[in-house]
């Protein structure tokens, strides 16, 4: 199968866009693209088991490799791996579901509906990169459009917001080029540069190297994802956008720089991962409780999801940080696990806002009598933050609880008993916020008159839904799926232990 | 080659005739073309003039990036021109600095190359002057004839000196009598003074602002792109060939001025509000980019040093023929007009965007590859110091561009730039500067090209 499939699909859904005329071609087209993503992505899937099934054991499957710019070794080269497909998939379902809780989009719905499908291109091509170059290149082709959503269909103070995200993620970018281009200069293949992961990969980089540049990898991808104290971004950017593009920003963009973290900072340079394990671990359990207690402390309900992002992506950070297999493979399965419920999550509140004009718990109430549906996705999304078992943030969660109980040494396990005494935090916000805005008595008289889901809201719901329950249920699924991806990083990681 | 000029010469007599604006203008802008045209035609390595005169693959090349920017220009002014009383004038004004320019990137003597760069500075400064009821534009033109003749008398300075200490004038001969004594180091400074003027590096650029801002749009982007790129294409040859063995010397000079140049053009754009003088300063900041493609000193260095003037003269016209087009339509020029500029003119909206974009190094715009490849020129070097302030420039340079889309896209305005019809002679600029913008990067062709002459 020819990866490179997955950025046509989103390009030419987007070219299609621009000649499309009026919300309903628009809409129709955006939603006939996405569609053709998520199929594409399970076909992908099926594919990738059936060659793993014929005991295909490479690292990467479907690759594809083209001399871009031969002068400069730069390849454009594509490949996945299980963390690929698990991240591709997520993508799939955020995209679907983003532009189906859009439907209604009037103002200049045209643009809005190309940017969104424009993300979803660089969120794909990111994923299947294994070139350096590549990657950095999708990687920053997914900034502009975040901005332009924000700034243009987002509400409060959206320009403020609209800009510091763009401006922190660039400087997020800015490092990674500086970790890139030093990896790219101690590299050696027959006399020459290379920005191939899979070269970089199996050479050995002096520890040095890896200790001066590995800073500036794994801090620029972890703006991304809300690396403390490189998280402000994140409650401003996230409470402007328009729904989808906060479903997009917080389900797929942020994992963007998990991704980044783990496939490049890490698995090149393990080296440096083990030397600085301890000041990410302590940096993710901060971002963990301080966003915990932050959320406490927040009224609006995009905020509360906001901050309950920065928590939920330290899990992320902390996984990554204590480099066993386990916890690892808890990380990754949290980046999916967070993208989905928090894509949940901003879709319902979206949903709320549209109908009470208000994200204010405070003027929220008894919303279970007028708008059920709406109600319960709103509590399994709640649930599913909290960890209840069923759901996947559980399973999730606690995959990385195990994996960082595995190192037997008290600093270790003080950090995971902080981790785990979070998630009490957790419950109080959540569940402050869900008997008080669905539960209590009804506040505002006129909220009586409102009307449940709308079929386009009520498929998006139940794809993300279904998303979550699966994982929760069967995990296995995507733990086996992502197993010979982390299995690869963990021996690297072994091999720079001797 | 000396078709090129042979053509060039055809118009001068061309323009002496009464003829209506419009068809004027059109004929100019076809044999333009023809020029662009033979320039990939004619490729010839030679020498003429006894020594003074060098052409080959390389410099036939940089002239065609030359021929190219006029004439997009020349497109884009067509609605500014069509007014104007004195199109002949114009179009021989700015072909003799053309002329210059080219002369210049052929030199191969340092008097061949000081005498074509004043035939390409004098012109200019009567360009500047082409608003000829404006003050503003008399002014401009004056501070840019003394600054131009200050700059020129140093770097005169500079070759006298040279001539002194080694003997000889010619290019191919100076490496060999450079030995690096205090007096060709000085000598070397002054030279460095006199091209920092030309391509208003920090500390010589206060000149910049002030004749962009005075200057018609069509002379002020002339000015920023073809005139900076020319005098770059030099500065390249001259740094890499003749003063190689003094790089230990100027690596470290180019390293202070791009800093300073990076810092200090991004930060006084970052309150501009007059579009022309924002875009003044982000050209010397895109500057300060440049010179870090030149400290790599390696083939990856001049190439990509090229290749980014190749894509700054897309980017940087996209954004020029937008607001020329807005200045000749309403004479606004500044970055509050713009506010709800989406509303009313989606299409230019995006075309200045997606420049601005490309300026500011996002993808998938060549603006981005340029960016990266000067950059990584520069980090071959080993200096990551350099290459992490530069890559934080980036940043700030971000922010300003992001103003303007902002204005464009996001504020409201109760009175917005009318629609504006572009005629048929702009469009076509704007689109051979929009399909550049995406094509040049995405495509490998040029830079491979580019790399392969300069190897």
């Amino acid at each position: 199968m020819n990866l490179s499939i997955l950025i046509l699909v989103p390009l030419l859904t987007a070219l299609a866009l621009l000649s499309a005329k009026g919300l309903k071609q628009v809409r129709t087209v955006a939603l006939l693209g996405s569609a053709a993503q998520l199929i594409l992505c399970f076909i992908l899937f099926y594919f990738y088991q059936q060659e793993r099934a014929t005991g295909n054991a490479a690292a990467f499957l479907f690759e594809y490799n083209y001399t871009w710019y031969e002068a400069l070794h730069i390849n454009y080269h594509v490949g996945v791996d299980g963390i690929s497909i698990a991240m591709i998939l997520l993508t799939a379902f955020v995209v679907i579901a983003g532009v189906l809780v859009s439907w209604k989009m009037e103002k200049m719905n045209k643009e809005f509906f190309f940017l969104l499908i424009f993300l979803s291109l660089g969120a794909y091509g990111f994923f299947i990169s294994l070139d350096l170059f590549t990657l950095f290149f999708f990687l920053e082709v997914a900034v502009i459009p975040k901005f332009l959503l924000i700034g243009i269909w987002g509400s409060g103070k959206k320009e403020y917001s609209a800009m510091k995200l763009a401006l922190m993620l660039m400087g997020g970018s800015a490092l990674v080029f500086v970790g890139l281009a030093g990896l790219y200069f101690n590299t050696d293949v027959n006399g020459a540069h290379s920005f191939d992961i899979l070269q970089i990969a199996g050479m050995n980089i002096s520890t040095d190297v890896q200790k001066l540049f590995f800073p500036f990898a794994f801090i620029g991808f972890g703006i991304f994802t809300a690396l403390f104290p490189f998280h402000t971004w994140v409650p401003d950017g996230h409470s402007s956008a328009p729904t989808a593009a906060s479903m997009f920003l917080a389900g797929i963009s942020m994992k963007l720089g998990g991704y980044g973290c783990l496939r490049v900072a890490t698995y090149l340079m393990p080296d440096a991962a083990q030397q600085y394990s301890t000041i990410i671990i302590v940096l993710a359990c901060i971002a963990i409780l301080y966003g915990a207690f932050a959320t406490m402390m927040q009224t609006d309900l995009k905020y509360i999801n906001a901050y309950s992002s920065v928590s939920h992506c330290g899990f992320v950070l902390l996984g990554i940080g204590m480099l066993t297999k386990t916890a690892i493979d808890g990380a990754v399965m949290q980046m999916v696990s967070h993208g989905l419920m928090t894509a949940l999550f901003f879709a319902v509140i979206g949903m709320i806002y549209d109908r009470t004009h208000t994200r204010q718990v405070a003027q929220l109430g008894g919303l279970m009598k007028m708008m059920p549906f709406i109600s319960t996705v709103f509590v399994i999304a709640g649930l599913c933050s909290l960890g209840l078992p069923g759901f996947s943030g559980f399973v999730a969660e606690m995959t990385v609880f195990m994996g960082s109980w595995e190192k037997a040494d008290a600093f270790y396990r003080i950090a995971t008993i902080i981790a785990c005494a979070s998630i009490v935090v957790t419950a109080v916000y959540i569940l402050r916020a869900t008997g008080k805005a669905i539960m209590g008595p009804v506040v505002n008289k006129e909220h009586l008159s409102l009307g449940d889901a709308a079929w386009n809201e009520k498929l998006a719901a139940v794809l993300l839904i279904a998303g979550i329950v699966i994982i929760g249920i069967v995990p296995f699924l995507l733990k086996d799926l992502i197993n010979p991806g982390t299995e690869i990083i963990i021996q690297k990681i072994a091999g720079s232990i001797k | 080659m000396i078709t090129i000029i042979i053509f060039i010469l055809l118009f001068l007599k061309l323009g002496n005739k009464e003829i209506k604006n419009g068809t004027l203008i059109n004929f100019v802008n076809v044999l333009l073309l023809t020029n662009l045209a033979s320039g990939f035609i004619f490729q010839k390595t030679g020498w003429l003039f006894g020594d003074m005169f060098y052409t080959n693959e390389l410099i036939t090349f940089e002239k065609n990036l030359l021929n190219l920017g006029t004439l997009i220009i020349s497109l884009q002014s067509y609605n500014w021109l069509k007014d104007h009383k004195h199109v002949p004038e114009f179009y021989m004004l700015i072909l003799s600095t053309l002329l210059g320019m080219q002369l210049m990137i052929s030199s191969n003597n340092l008097l061949m190359f000081y005498l074509a760069l004043e035939l390409s500075t004098i012109p200019l400064a009567a360009l500047a002057n082409f608003d000829l009821e404006k003050r503003r534009s008399s002014e401009a033109a004056f501070k840019m004839i003394i600054s131009s003749a200050f700059s020129s008398g140093l770097l005169l300075f500079g070759i006298s000196m040279l001539y002194g200490t080694t003997g000889t004038l010619n290019l191919a001969e100076l490496p060999v009598q450079l030995n690096g004594s205090p007096l060709q180091i000085f000598s070397f400074i002054l030279l460095i003074a006199g091209f920092g003027f030309k391509i208003s590096a920090v500390p010589f650029h206060l000149w910049t602002a002030d004749v962009y801002e005075g200057s018609p749009v069509a002379v002020t982007s002339y000015l920023s792109v073809i005139s900076k790129g020319a005098i770059l294409f030099v500065l390249v040859s001259v740094l890499y060939k003749v003063f190689a063995p003094l790089s230990e010397t100027w690596y470290n000079m180019l390293f202070l001025i791009s800093v300073l140049t990076m810092i200090i053009g991004n930060l006084f754009a970052l309150r501009q509000q007059n579009m022309k003088r924002f875009l003044a300063f982000s050209s010397i900041a895109q500057v300060g980019f440049i010179l870090i493609g030149i400290t790599g000193q390696s083939v990856e260095g001049s190439a990509s040093v090229i290749y980014f003037v190749l894509v700054y003269i897309f980017s940087n016209l996209a954004a020029f023929g937008v607001i020329n087009l807005v200045s000749a339509v309403t004479g606004k020029e500044n970055v509050d007009d713009y506010k709800g500029f989406y509303k009313t003119n989606p299409g230019l909206s995006w075309v200045l965007a997606i420049g601005l974009f490309s300026l500011g190094g996002i993808p998938p715009t060549a603006g981005f590859f340029g960016k990266f490849f000067l950059l990584l020129a520069g980090a071959g070097k080993g200096n990551y110091l350099l290459i992490g302030i530069a890559a934080l420039n980036m940043v700030i340079s971000l922010y300003y561009y992001l103003k303007v889309i902002k204005a464009m896209f996001m504020d409201a305005n109760e009175n917005p730039i009318e629609k504006i019809h572009a005629g048929w002679s702009p469009r076509i600029a704007i689109v051979i500067c929009i399909a550049g913008i995406i094509i040049t990067g995405l495509a490998s062709g040029a830079y491979q090209y580019i790399y392969s002459l300069v190897k």
